[in-house]
C-alpha cells in the first residue's frame, strides 16, 4: 500500500509539470489568498508592535477620572503635586520622585503623503520626563531649552510630516517654534509626537497650570496596586491610574477593531473563493487525466493511494502558493512604515507594518487546509472513476 | 433562443465543474461588494459632505475652540446665510467601549442648517429645541441600547464632567433618520447651554465653539467667502482655518490615511486572482470542446451563432455566480451595516459601485468566452476535428 502510495504521487508530481498552466493557476490563487492575509494583519501586527514599545511596565500613567485618553485629561497644578507624593513612586538620587506631568495637544500640520493637514500630536514636558521615559534619547541635533519656543521631533514624525528638520521654524498661530533636535524612544508612539517645554506649551493653548496625565515610574512592579489605591482613595483628587502597557493597549483599540473586523472577513470570503478556485484546478487536473488514473487502477493500484496521491498533489500546491504570497507579502509590506489616525485620540501615529513569523506560520496553515479541501472533492471522485468506462473515455 | 437546449447540456456536461466556476465567481463579487463598502467607510462620508457648508475652526489646532463672539462676525459676512455651532463631547454610554459621536450644539441652528440630513418629526424638533437637557439620537444608536422617546440615558462625560463627577442625564425628546445612504446615524445631539452651565468661567474655555459650520447662498464663492472670511480673524488670538465641509471631511479621511487604501488595493488584487481563476476554467471547458465545434460547423452552423452559444454559455456562469454574490452582499451590507458597530458609520454599498460590479461580470462572462470561441472559429474544420 505505502509503496503504491509513494509510486502514484510520485507520479503525480512528475505530471505537474506537464500541466504547468491548471497547476500554476491554483498556486497564485492561493498565493494571493496569503498575502491579502498577510498583508492586511500585518497592519494589525504593527500598530500593537508599536503600541507594546510604548508600554514600560514600570511606568504608570495617571488621568482624570473618568478620561479614557490623555486627549479628554486635565489635571490641574495641584493635583499633579498630590500625585507626586502617592506612596510606591520611584525617587532619584536627591530624592526627588520619578513623575512627569505633561500636556498632550495636537497641532495642525500637512502630512508628506497627502499635503493634507492632520492632527500632530505636542507633548509639553517637564525636565523629569527624560528620567520617566528611561529609553528617550536625543539621536540627532539637541535637546529643547527650557523656557524657550524649541521642539524636538520623534523619529517617525520628521518621516510623516512635511518641514520637521534640524533648524527649520514653525509658525503656529501666534507661536513661532524651532525643531532642534530629533529623537528615539525605542520605536514608541512617542516617536510620532514633537516634544517641547510645558511652560511654553500651557500659556499658548491657554491651558493656565494645568496638565493632562502625569507619568510615574515605579520604585519596584509590584508597588502599582499600593500607588493606585492611595491615589484613588484621595479624596482630594478624582484621578484613575493605569500601567502604561494596559493604557497603549487601549489607545488603538478602536483602530485594531476596524482592522481585525474587516480583514477577518476578507480573509474568511476570500479563502472561500480560493477553496473554489483549488477545487476547479484539482478537478481540471482529474479530469484530464481520467484515462491515466484508470490505467493504473487497472494494473491493480487501490483506490487509497489514488486519493492520497491527489491530496498530496493539491497540498503540495498550496504550500507553494502559501510560500510565494508569504514571500511577497514580507517582501513588499514588512518594514514599510506609515501613519494612521488613532480614533481615540484624533491624532497620527505612524508604525511599520510588521510581517511576523506566527503571521506567516498562520497563513501558511490555512494555505495547506485550503489545498486539502480543494483537493478533496476531485481525490474522491478520481478515485471512484469506474474503470471501464473511464478507459474508453477521450 | 432555440439553441438555448445545447447551452444548457453544455453546462451540465461536466456539472461539478460548473457548480464550482460558479461558487468562485459568487465569492469574487462578493468580495467586490465588500471592498466598495470598505472604501467608501474609509471615505468617512465624503461622498455625503455639503459644498455649500462651510466649517470654521481654530488654525492651529482643534482642540483649541473659538470665542462664541465669532458667531455675529460670521453672519453679517455677505453671502452667508446661516451659522451654527458644535462642541465634541467625550463620553460614553454605561461602558467606556460604548463610545459615539456626540455634539453639544444650538439645536435649532443645527437642525436649520443639516435640515437634509437629519430626518426628525416636527413634534420631536420642537420637543428638543425646547428641552434645556434633551437629545436627539440616531436610530442606530437608539437601536443598540433599545433607547425608547422620554427615555432619560445617563453618559458619562470623559472631557467635560459635572461637578459631582457623575454622568450627565439626558432625555431622549428626539430619534432620528435619514434617508442619504451611509449617512452617519450613530450621533447623539443635546443642547449647548446645558453643557455650559458646568463649564467654569475661570477655565477660559466657556463659550467657545470647537467648529462653526455654515452655509452660503451660492457654493461657487465657497473659496472667496472662506478667505475673506480667514482674513477677517487673522492676527486675533484665535486665527480660523475655513474649507468647505467636502474638504474637511476629505482631509479627515486622508488622516487614516494608505492603510485604507492598501487594504483596497490587495482586495482587489485578490478578487481579480480569483476571477482569472475562474475565467481560465470556463476558457478552458470551452477549449476542450474545439472540436465539438467544428463539428457544429460541419453541420452547417454559422461562426456567428457558435460564437453566439459559447458567449451565452460563458455569460450565464458569471452572470448567476456574479449577479448572486452582488445581490448577497448588497443584502448583507444594508442589512448588517457596519461590522464594527458603530466605527465605520459610513460602511455602506453605493448603487454606483453597484452598476460597475454589472458591468465587470459581463465582462467576465464575455471576455472568458470569447477567446477560445474566436481561435475556434478561426481553425480550419478538418483541423479542429483532427484535435484531440
Amino acid at each position: 500500500m505505502l509503496s503504491q502510495i509513494i509510486a502514484v504521487t510520485g507520479v503525480n508530481i512528475r505530471s505537474i509539470r506537464a500541466r504547468l498552466g491548471s497547476s500554476s493557476v491554483a498556486v497564485i490563487g492561493i498565493a494571493g489568498v496569503v498575502l491579502v492575509f498577510v498583508a492586511v494583519l500585518s497592519i494589525a501586527e504593527g500598530v500593537a508592535a508599536t503600541m507594546k514599545a510604548s508600554g514600560d511596565p514600570d511606568v504608570v500613567l495617571v488621568m482624570r477620572a473618568g478620561a479614557d485618553t490623555e486627549m479628554t485629561s486635565g489635571l490641574a497644578g495641584d493635583a499633579t503635586r498630590i500625585i507626586q507624593d502617592a506612596p510606591g513612586i520611584a525617587r532619584d538620587e536627591s530624592g526627588a520622585p520619578l513623575t512627569s506631568p505633561e500636556l498632550f495637544v495636537v497641532v495642525d500640520h500637512p502630512l508628506k503623503r497627502s499635503g493634507s493637514p492632520a492632527n500632530v500630536p505636542l507633548r509639553g514636558v517637564t525636565p523629569e520626563a527624560f528620567k520617566v521615559h528611561k529609553n528617550m534619547k536625543i539621536v540627532e541635533g539637541r535637546n529643547f531649552e527650557f523656557g524657550k519656543n524649541e521642539l524636538i521631533a520623534g523619529r517617525a514624525a520628521t518621516r510623516q510630516f512635511v518641514d520637521l528638520t534640524i533648524g527649520r521654524s514653525i509658525k503656529w498661530g501666534e507661536n513661532t517654534w524651532t525643531l532642534v533636535g530629533i529623537f528615539e524612544d525605542g520605536g514608541s508612539v512617542a516617536e510620532s509626537e514633537l516634544w517641547c517645554d510645558v511652560k511654553v506649551l500651557q500659556p499658548a493653548y491657554r491651558r493656565g497650570n494645568s496638565y493632562q496625565s502625569v507619568y510615574a515610574r515605579l520604585a519596584s512592579p509590584d508597588l502599582f496596586t499600593t500607588l493606585k489605591d492611595a491615589l484613588t482613595s484621595n479624596p482630594q483628587i478624582q484621578v484613575s491610574a493605569m500601567r502604561a502597557p494596559d493604557y497603549y493597549g487601549s489607545q488603538t483599540e478602536t483602530l485594531q477593531t476596524i482592522i481585525r473586523t474587516i480583514g477577518g472577513i476578507i480573509a474568511i470570503l476570500m479563502g472561500v473563493g480560493a477553496v473554489f478556485g483549488a477545487v476547479i484546478t484539482m478537478y481540471t487536473a482529474v479530469a484530464s487525466r481520467t484515462r491515466e488514473i484508470a490505467t493504473l487502477r487497472a494494473l491493480g493500484f487501490g483506490s487509497i493511494p489514488v486519493v492520497i496521491s491527489v491530496l498530496v498533489e493539491a497540498s503540495l500546491l498550496a504550500v507553494l502558493g502559501g510560500l510565494l504570497g508569504g514571500a511577497i507579502a514580507y517582501l513588499a509590506f514588512n518594514g514599510y512604515e506609515t501613519a494612521t489616525m488613532n480614533f481615540q485620540s484624533f491624532s497620527q501615529i505612524a508604525f511599520r507594518f510588521a510581517v511576523t513569523g506566527k503571521l506567516l506560520m498562520t497563513a501558511l496553515f490555512y494555505a495547506l487546509i485550503m489545498g486539502l479541501f480543494g483537493g478533496l472533492l476531485p481525490a474522491i471522485r478520481a478515485a471512484r472513476l469506474p474503470v471501464v468506462t473511464a478507459l474508453r473515455e477521450l | 433562443m432555440k439553441y438555448f437546449p445545447i447551452v444548457w447540456r453544455n453546462l451540465l456536461r461536466r456539472k461539478f465543474r460548473t457548480i464550482f466556476t460558479i461558487g468562485a465567481v459568487f465569492f469574487a463579487f462578493l468580495l467586490f461588494g465588500v471592498l466598495m463598502a470598505i472604501k467608501s467607510a474609509f471615505g468617512m462620508g465624503v461622498e455625503m459632505a455639503g459644498q455649500s457648508r462651510l466649517m470654521m475652526m481654530d488654525k492651529v489646532s482643534i482642540v483649541n475652540p473659538l470665542p462664541a463672539s465669532y458667531e455675529v462676525r460670521l453672519r453679517q459676512v455677505p453671502g452667508v446665510t446661516d451659522v451654527t455651532h458644535a462642541n465634541w463631547f467625550g463620553g460614553y454610554y454605561q461602558d467606556v467601549h460604548n463610545q459615539f459621536a456626540i455634539f453639544a450644539t444650538e439645536p435649532e441652528s443645527w437642525l436649520r442648517v443639516y435640515s437634509r440630513e437629519y430626518e426628525l418629526p416636527e413634534d420631536q424638533k420642537k420637543a428638543f429645541i425646547a428641552d434645556r437637557t434633551g437629545a436627539v439620537v440616531g436610530t442606530d444608536t437608539a437601536k443598540k441600547y433599545g433607547w425608547k422617546l422620554g427615555q432619560k440615558i445617563p453618559i458619562q462625560g470623559t472631557i467635560y464632567r459635572r461637578p459631582d463627577g457623575g454622568p450627565w442625564e439626558f432625555t431622549v425628546d428626539g430619534i432620528y433618520d435619514s434617508h442619504i445612504k451611509g449617512a452617519d446615524k450613530t450621533q447623539l445631539l443635546f443642547n449647548y447651554q446645558y453643557l455650559r452651565e458646568t463649564i467654569p468661567e475661570a477655565s477660559g474655555f466657556r463659550d467657545r465653539y470647537n467648529w462653526y459650520v455654515f452655509t452660503i447662498d451660492n457654493p461657487d464663492n465657497a473659496p472667496e467667502v472662506a478667505a475673506k472670511i480667514d482674513a477677517m480673524f487673522a492676527n486675533s488670538p484665535n486665527e480660523t482655518k475655513t474649507n468647505t465641509e467636502k474638504a474637511f471631511v476629505s482631509d479627515w479621511a486622508k488622516q487614516v490615511g494608505d492603510i485604507g487604501k492598501i487594504m483596497i488595493w490587495i482586495v482587489g488584487m485578490a478578487m481579480f486572482t480569483i476571477l482569472l481563476v475562474a475565467g481560465n476554467t470556463m476558457a478552458q471547458s470551452i477549449r476542450e470542446r474545439t472540436n465539438e465545434l467544428a463539428v457544429l460547423k460541419t453541420l452547417g452552423f454559422p461562426d456567428g451563432r457558435i460564437l453566439w452559444m459559447v458567449l451565452v454559455e460563458a455569460t450565464l456562469i458569471a452572470g448567476v455566480g456574479g449577479l448572486a454574490g452582488l445581490a448577497l452582499s448588497y443584502a448583507f451590507i444594508t442589512l448588517a451595516g457596519d461590522p464594527t458597530h458603530g466605527l465605520l458609520p459610513a460602511f455602506y454599498f453605493p448603487t454606483r459601485d453597484v452598476v460597475i460590479g454589472v458591468a465587470l461580470v459581463l465582462t467576465l462572462g464575455l471576455a472568458s468566452g470569447f477567446l477560445p470561441a474566436w481561435q475556434a472559429s478561426r481553425l480550419r474544420i478538418v483541423d479542429a476535428l483532427r484535435r484531440n
